[in-house]
């Protein structure tokens, strides 16, 4: 509907006085002890990786990263990520694991459609607009700092 | 001239249809709801033996349908009609069934209101003379309608409290014109109402509004008072939409908190991380053709109004701004 009426505008306010409110302060405290966790358990495999000899400026970093992807794609096939982004929220859902999450989650879940139309085309369903605008941001980025720079 | 027709929106049936045999089949979590000991067929896994959530889907309600009809007692080519409706786009569960079951098919599309649209429309074919065996049947299921309404099981999301858990289910029954209890007595057609609501982690609200306006209305078409029911029970609202019903319906004057309650929360108990609690088609429809009907035949109820409700809308239309709109569809079910 294009326009609201009052009666609409009034029935809106009395849903907002009623409805439960997330548990903000509990999701915001699960969120930043996850999320911690996880970097932490990236440092510890950066920590690995330099010390069985990894370069710490390139190799050692991508190394860490494809793991975690890695993890985080394997707790989403054992279906333990989505029971873990439950109560962590952005904590799961903001670092690597939880993009390796949300492109293997559709992946799983449109097989039964086939690999052509199924898994591949809705494998970037949930990613694909984090892809497109993450790109587009660090290009742009990119070209503010290429004209500073000169 | 509409004889049988009462007031504004209202049905009152010359010879009530009775509903002669039921049947309900549930997926995993809710038979392990309160609810467990009223269920026919409790299935171990979400696929029941199929390869995918659809055809599970289609299976729970051809299942039901079966078992309603061997119930009734009555032979599967004296069916006249098989009335059904789901979920999922273009009704598939209910037609892909139905190319199966081989009866003549009305497929119909209420969303979760779809039992009582069912119910209602049988009994009006009935009464009016235009069969003597119905089958109405309806079914959702908590994996495919995730996917179609909202994200892949796997991903690690968060849901708001207001959000509910489509019950994974499907319910039958066989209506007649047999001269038996317990029967349909009164069909209230419900209207569409919007009030503006349009989050789709949030359809208690959006309907409660709908549910109002149709048991108002029922209630003056049919001169009944809340008093001469033993229990009202709305389809799908939830302990967010059942509050806020109960609050607007206090606002006209109707109190109803002594006997009202939902199958939204009836169905799960609350240790079951459900939310809010159930919704869909089958929520409805099997805690009616479960529980409700059981309980009538033991007495506990003899005159039930059953509004179920549903919220008429698909994930383009919310994506693209608009508001939601919602239908309630409420159903006298009375031991005479």
């Amino acid at each position: 509907m294009s326009k609201i009426t009052q009666g609409q505008k009034e029935y809106l306010q009395l849903v907002n006085s009623l409805k439960p409110k997330p548990p903000y302060l509990k999701n915001i405290i699960m969120a930043f002890l996850v999320g911690g966790l996880i970097c932490l358990l990236g440092q510890f495999i950066l920590n690995f990786y330099v010390s069985i000899g990894l370069d710490i400026e390139k190799e050692a970093p991508s190394a860490t990263s494809a793991t975690l992807v890695f993890l985080g794609s394997f707790l989403t096939g054992l279906g333990v990520y989505d029971q873990i982004g439950k109560r962590a929220g952005a904590g799961s859902i903001v670092p690597i694991t939880g993009f390796a999450n949300s492109i293997v989650a559709p992946a799983m879940e449109f097989k039964s459609e086939g690999y052509v139309f199924g898994v591949a085309a809705k494998m970037f369903v949930v990613a694909g607009p984090v892809l497109v605008y993450g790109i587009t941001t660090s290009a742009l980025i990119g070209l503010i700092y290429y004209f500073l720079k000169l | 001239m509409a004889i049988k027709k009462l007031g504004a929106q209202t049905v009152k049936f010359q010879n009530p249809p009775s509903i002669i045999g039921t049947a309900t089949v549930v997926g995993p979590v809710e038979g392990k709801g309160p609810l467990r000991e009223y269920f026919d067929l409790i299935l171990s896994d979400f696929k029941f033996q199929e390869k995918s959530w659809e055809k599970a889907e289609k299976k729970m309600l051809k299942e039901a349908v079966e078992m309603a009809i061997k119930k009734s007692g009555i032979p599967s080519d004296k069916i006249d009609y098989f009335i059904a409706g789901d979920l999922l786009n273009q009704i598939i569960s209910a037609s892909f069934a139905a190319r199966e079951l081989g009866f003549p098919f009305l497929g119909i599309f209420g969303a979760c209101s779809t039992v009582a649209e069912g119910l209602g429309i049988g009994a009006m074919i009935i009464d009016g003379g235009y069969a003597d065996h119905i089958v109405v049947g309806t079914s959702s299921h908590f994996c495919s309608a995730e996917r179609q309404f909202r994200f892949p099981l796997e991903l690690g999301n968060q849901r708001p409290p207001t959000a509910q858990r489509t019950v994974t289910g499907a319910g039958a029954a066989v209506l007649s014109n047999k001269n038996q209890n317990p029967r349909i007595t009164y069909v209230t057609t419900g209207k569409v109402i919007d009030m503006g609501a349009a989050d789709p982690n949030d359809m208690g609200s959006a309907m409660a509004p709908a549910a109002v306006d149709t048991i108002v209305t029922h209630l003056e078409d049919s001169k009944l008072t809340p008093e001469d029911y033993d229990l009202i029970v709305t389809g799908d609202l939830a302990s967010v939409g059942k509050d806020i019903a109960q609050k607007l319906l206090l606002q006209r004057g109707i109190d109803i908190s002594n006997k009202y309650t939902d199958c939204g929360l009836m169905i799960y108990s609350p240790e079951q991380d459900v939310h809010a609690g159930g919704s869909g088609c089958a929520c409805a429809a099997v805690v009616t053709f479960g529980y409700i009907l059981n309980e009538m035949q033991k007495g506990k109820y003899n005159r039930v109004l059953l509004v179920a409700t549903g919220a008429l809308m698909n994930s383009t239309v919310v994506q693209q701004g608009e508001t939601i709109p919602c239908i309630a569809h409420a159903i006298t079910i009375e031991n005479l």
